[in-house]
């Protein structure tokens, strides 16, 4: 750092000074424009969301633009497609990705197939994260704010939680398919639940840390009531995590719910395509044309990685120990 | 021959898309055997890092550069690879940390803590190490040392896990000891304690202590010869008796004069230095404390300072020093 | 410590209490009410008479209850639709394979996962170090079916160098006495036979251990990174002890422990896994049961596994937390 030409010593003298107070300009900056900044300087961030973008493009704007219809079974009718004989034609000038083992476009059924993954993976994890943040934000306000009422019903929400983790996610959500039988929606509602222990626990957890925080004791002996502290004050500051963890459910769901169909609990007909409906029927074909499984694979995985990317981007960017 | 004799350390730190910074620039002192030597500073003049640097335990990273040397008996530390420095450290050059719970491995007995290091230095074997941790932990003050061999970091004390870390450190008899704040997360209590420790140490085993602090109250009871640091360079050096009483750099002033004294009168402000740490110039353009400096001249900036030595070895690096308040006190 | 596991047992008594619970409203809503869930479509009408006295559907619910949890009691599982068998003894007879390929894929996450972690933290930001954090990524989002059949087709199928399907090849006269085939082969001395379950426990492994590795190697980099940057490890380097012994007696040791915590919690994963991949790879273990059992709506089954699942489940977890005491100082229990 060298001092501007100037004449003579006084202005030097001068410049120090103004170098002294300039210095003092540092204002806080919130915990969400930080991270913005943060995020935005992160390589993995910005292909994960590239990458969300992408998809969301796809899944919306895309079923517009398919080629042929998705049930249209075209292949059969024209008499290229024998899957019993084992002839599925692949990707060709016409079917850039070629049929399907029922003779329908492969491509049409991969992009409109964007769009149901899309709607299942936001469904089941919205279900996951209502249900958890309401019995993970009771149990923590209560554990925080209640006394010892507070503390009782916070252990009774937590046995509950406790109990729907004793079983692992699978079994968990075999269970919920069960009783409800092989549909879209159970799958949705199954991958769902599986996830409310976590969201439960997470913002419990947060809002007892941020209840036992000073802000809190102050707020309160100022007179304001528990419950007005809870919204107002403990849920905002608790969102964070719950923001990071849904991203990254978000890909686990769609891994989950590829799970699920492929143990024929998902949609038995499969006229509505969904890249994990469409990994699970593609199995009994994967020497004749690896590709049907292949594709949705690929879209599943790439999908994932891009919410699992910026998922992981956003914790570290909201991570207050980060913080200078 | 001074046992330690470091010329011209510097330590810069270089991280990408950010300024560089030069933690250390330019420091050099010398440690006689058996001599106790303060380096005094604030927070971030760069007394930490001059003891990390001559212990090599900087990380070693890309950013991170080191210069000058550091000659002690006969060896430029600095030139060390990292293996003979391993041979160096415990063994001939020691070194205690601030925080002495965190500075203690919370899943390992602290007697196995200490074991190590005579098993690594002095070749021990296990039972013959055991004896000497007894011996070592009953030696710096801790009681009941058989039953602690056991015990783990979180069950003892404050005061007692430091007694144990300078156990650890004097374990091989060390040449050279190096105490970085010793006593800054110590109850006031034990800090007396624990001093008062570390001077029988030095005067018993003959080591040589570098004592790292910011408390100059700490410095005016143990330490011979006395360094102060200012952003990075040393800017006085002197013996303790005439640098209490005959200080001529004005840093030095400052902290002496913002020290609260028990006889001053009700209702008498104290007087801190003005500015703060940050309102720095770099050497290179001045004199780095000439934005604080309240006897700051036109010749105080544009060249930095250099040191102007005297015949008692009292050595400063001002150009306006503080003048001596008589013929007779500069001569005492 | 004892009383912690007393303790802790009993906790388990009403997690296990409510479980028993949900199982018996979720087998009183079963499609087809719990007869048709019992005893399948094509149950006899004595049979079903049989069952409904049995149950005693007829009686008031909290007595239906009752028997329920007295038959749970008495380990009585009920018969399986499919195989007419009993629920514990296809459980008894299968369970050994999946803890098999369990612990197969365990050793393949932690054998491997470990000192990735390790390597890729003490050499942040090096490809290895990259490759660590984006393979760790990526492991945890590819569906572990998908992998399974990725690997047997090009290592089983294409290359040959490894079985398609099964435990065990036929070929080879296994003797077995605890069904777990590896053990069995050492028993037995029929060191062919041990070697070849082994041989087929390694794709299916792999497969299994994809998402378990993934997790590992990044609690153990950031539990590395995390300790490295701690005074302690400072302190250990200032005593001038060797890397090895700052590696292991100060690094490691304290990094270990959250990678033990997660590992307990890994089970549950490695369960799901093992449903999926023993399904491809035709592994006669529960998870492919399990599979078989969705399939033929065989509920008996369903509910019989998922109980004994939870108990087994909350046992591991018990054994977790133990074992984190043991190995943690500070968390021991007075």
């Amino acid at each position: 750092m060298t001092l501007a030409p100037g004449r003579g010593k006084k202005v030097k003298l001068d410049r120090l000074a103004e170098l002294s107070a300039v210095r003092d300009d540092e204002r806080g900056v919130s915990l969400w424009r930080e991270a913005m900044r943060r995020l935005r300087r992160n390589p993995a961030a910005i292909v994960g969301a590239v990458i969300l973008v992408l998809f969301v493009l796809v899944a919306v704007v895309g079923p517009f633009f398919v080629p042929y219809g998705t049930t249209d079974t075209m292949g059969i009718r024209e008499g290229v497609v024998k899957s019993g004989q084992g002839i599925i034609p692949g990707p060709s000038a016409d079917h850039w990705l070629g049929y399907d083992h029922q003779g329908r476009d492969e491509f049409s059924r991969l992009v409109v197939g964007a769009r149901q993954t899309l709607i299942v993976g936001i469904v089941s994890t919205l279900i996951g994260l209502t249900i958890g943040v309401f019995l993970g934000g009771l149990a923590g306000a209560a554990a925080g704010l209640g006394g010892r009422w507070g503390r009782a019903l916070d252990n009774v929400l937590m046995r509950i939680v406790d109990m729907m983790l004793s079983l692992p996610s699978l079994l968990l959500a075999v269970s919920v398919a069960a009783l409800l039988g092989p549909s879209i929606v159970t799958v949705m509602i199954a991958v769902g639940v599986v996830s409310v222990p976590i969201f439960a626990r997470l913002l419990r957890g947060s809002m007892i840390a941020q209840a036992n925080r000073d802000y809190v004791l102050a707020a309160s002996s100022l007179g304001v009531r528990g419950s007005k502290i809870a919204i107002s004050h403990i849920l905002p500051n608790s969102l964070a995590p719950v923001i990071v963890q849904a991203t990254l459910t978000l890909a686990t769901a769609i891994i989950e719910v590829a799970a699920l169909s492929f143990l024929g609990l998902g949609n038995p007909d499969s006229a509505v395509p969904e890249w994990g409906l469409m990994l699970a029927d593609a199995q009994p074909y994967l020497g004749i044309r690896p590709g049907l499984a292949i594709y949705p694979a690929v879209g599943i995985i790439i999908t994932a990685l891009g919410f699992t990317l910026l998922g992981e981007a956003m914790r570290e960017a909201l991570d207050p120990k980060l913080r200078r | 021959m001074a046992l330690l004799d470091v010329q011209d350390l510097s330590v810069t730190f270089a991280r990408r898309g950010q300024r560089t910074v030069h933690a250390v620039d330019g420091v050099s002192f010398n440690v006689d055997a058996g001599e106790v030597v303060g380096l005094v500073g604030e927070s971030g003049c760069g007394k930490s890092v001059t003891s990390l640097a001559l212990m090599g335990l900087l990380p070693r990273q890309r950013g991170v550069h080191v210069g000058g040397t550091a000659n002690f008996d006969g060896t430029d530390l600095l030139s060390l690879d990292q293996r003979s420095m391993r041979d160096v450290r415990g063994r001939d050059v020691a070194m205690i940390f601030q925080d002495p719970l965190s500075s203690l491995n919370p899943v390992v007995p602290i007697g196995l803590q200490v074991t190590e290091v005579l098993v690594r230095h002095r070749d021990m074997g296990r039972d013959a190490a055991r004896k000497e941790a007894v011996e070592l932990l009953d030696r710096v003050g801790i009681p009941d040392p058989r039953r602690r061999l056991k015990e783990y970091p979180h069950q003892l004390s404050g005061g007692m896990r430091q007694r144990a870390l300078i156990a650890m450190a004097v374990a091989c008899q060390p040449r050279l000891l190096i105490a970085d704040e010793p006593t800054t997360a110590l109850d006031v209590t034990i800090q007396a304690q624990i001093l008062e420790l570390l001077k029988e140490l030095v005067r018993d085993l003959g080591t040589a202590l570098i004592m790292i602090t910011h408390d100059l109250g700490v410095v005016a009871g143990m330490c011979d010869t006395i360094n102060v640091l200012y952003a990075g360079r040393v800017v006085e050096t002197a013996r303790r008796r005439e640098l209490f009483a005959g200080r001529r750099h004005p840093y030095t002033e400052g902290l002496l004069a913002s020290i609260p004294r028990l006889d001053a009168g009700r209702g008498e402000k104290l007087t801190p230095i003005r500015g703060s740490v940050r309102d720095v110039l770099p050497w290179l353009d001045g004199c780095a404390f000439a934005p604080r400096c309240d006897r700051r001249v036109e010749a105080c900036v544009g060249e930095p300072p250099a040191m102007v030595p005297t015949h008692t070895g009292h050595e400063y690096r001002c150009v306006n020093p503080v003048p001596l308040a008589s013929k007779e006190e500069a001569g005492a | 410590m004892f009383r912690f596991i007393v303790r802790r047992l009993l906790q388990l008594v009403p997690t296990l209490f409510g479980l028993s619970i949900l199982l018996f409203i979720w087998l009183h809503r079963l499609p087809g009410g719990p007869e048709t869930a019992l005893l399948g479509e094509r149950g006899t009408p004595e049979s079903r008479a049989a069952i409904r006295e049995s149950l005693g559907l007829d009686e008031p619910l909290p007595f239906q209850y009752g028997r329920f949890v007295k038959r749970l009691i008495q380990l009585d599982l009920g018969t399986s639709i499919s195989t007419k068998r009993e629920v514990t003894t296809e459980f008894l007879q299968r369970f050994p394979g999946t803890v098999e390929l369990t612990i197969m894929a365990m050793v393949i996450a932690i054998g491997v996962g470990i000192p990735l972690g390790y390597l890729a933290a003490r050499r942040r930001g090096s490809l290895l170090d990259q490759a660590s954090v984006g393979g760790s990524l990526l492991g945890t989002c590819v569906p572990i079916f998908f992998l399974a059949y990725v690997l047997k087709a090009i290592f089983a199928e294409n290359l040959g160098w490894f079985p398609t399907i099964g435990r065990q090849d036929a070929s080879i006269e296994a003797t077995h006495i605890t069904n777990f085939f590896v053990l069995d082969g050492i028993l037995t001395r029929e060191w062919d036979a041990a070697a070849d379950a082994i041989w087929h426990l390694i794709l299916p492994g792999i497969a299994l251990a994809s998402i378990p590795l993934a997790i590992i190697v990044r609690i153990t980099r950031a539990s590395v990174l995390e300790v490295l940057g701690e005074d302690f490890v400072r302190t250990a380097e200032a005593k001038g002890l060797t890397e090895r012994t700052v590696r292991r007696r100060h690094v490691l040791r304290n990094a270990m422990l959250p990678v033990a915590t997660s590992i307990g919690l890994l089970t549950g994963l490695l369960l799901s896994g093992a449903v999926l991949t023993e399904t491809v790879f035709a592994f006669s273990g529960i998870g492919a049961f399990i599979r078989d059992a969705i399939s033929n709506l065989d509920y008996p089954v369903l509910m019989g596994f998922i109980m004994i699942i939870a108990v087994i489940f909350a046992l591991v977890n018990l054994l977790v937390d133990v074992s984190y005491s043991l190995i943690d100082p500070r968390v021991r229990v007075r």
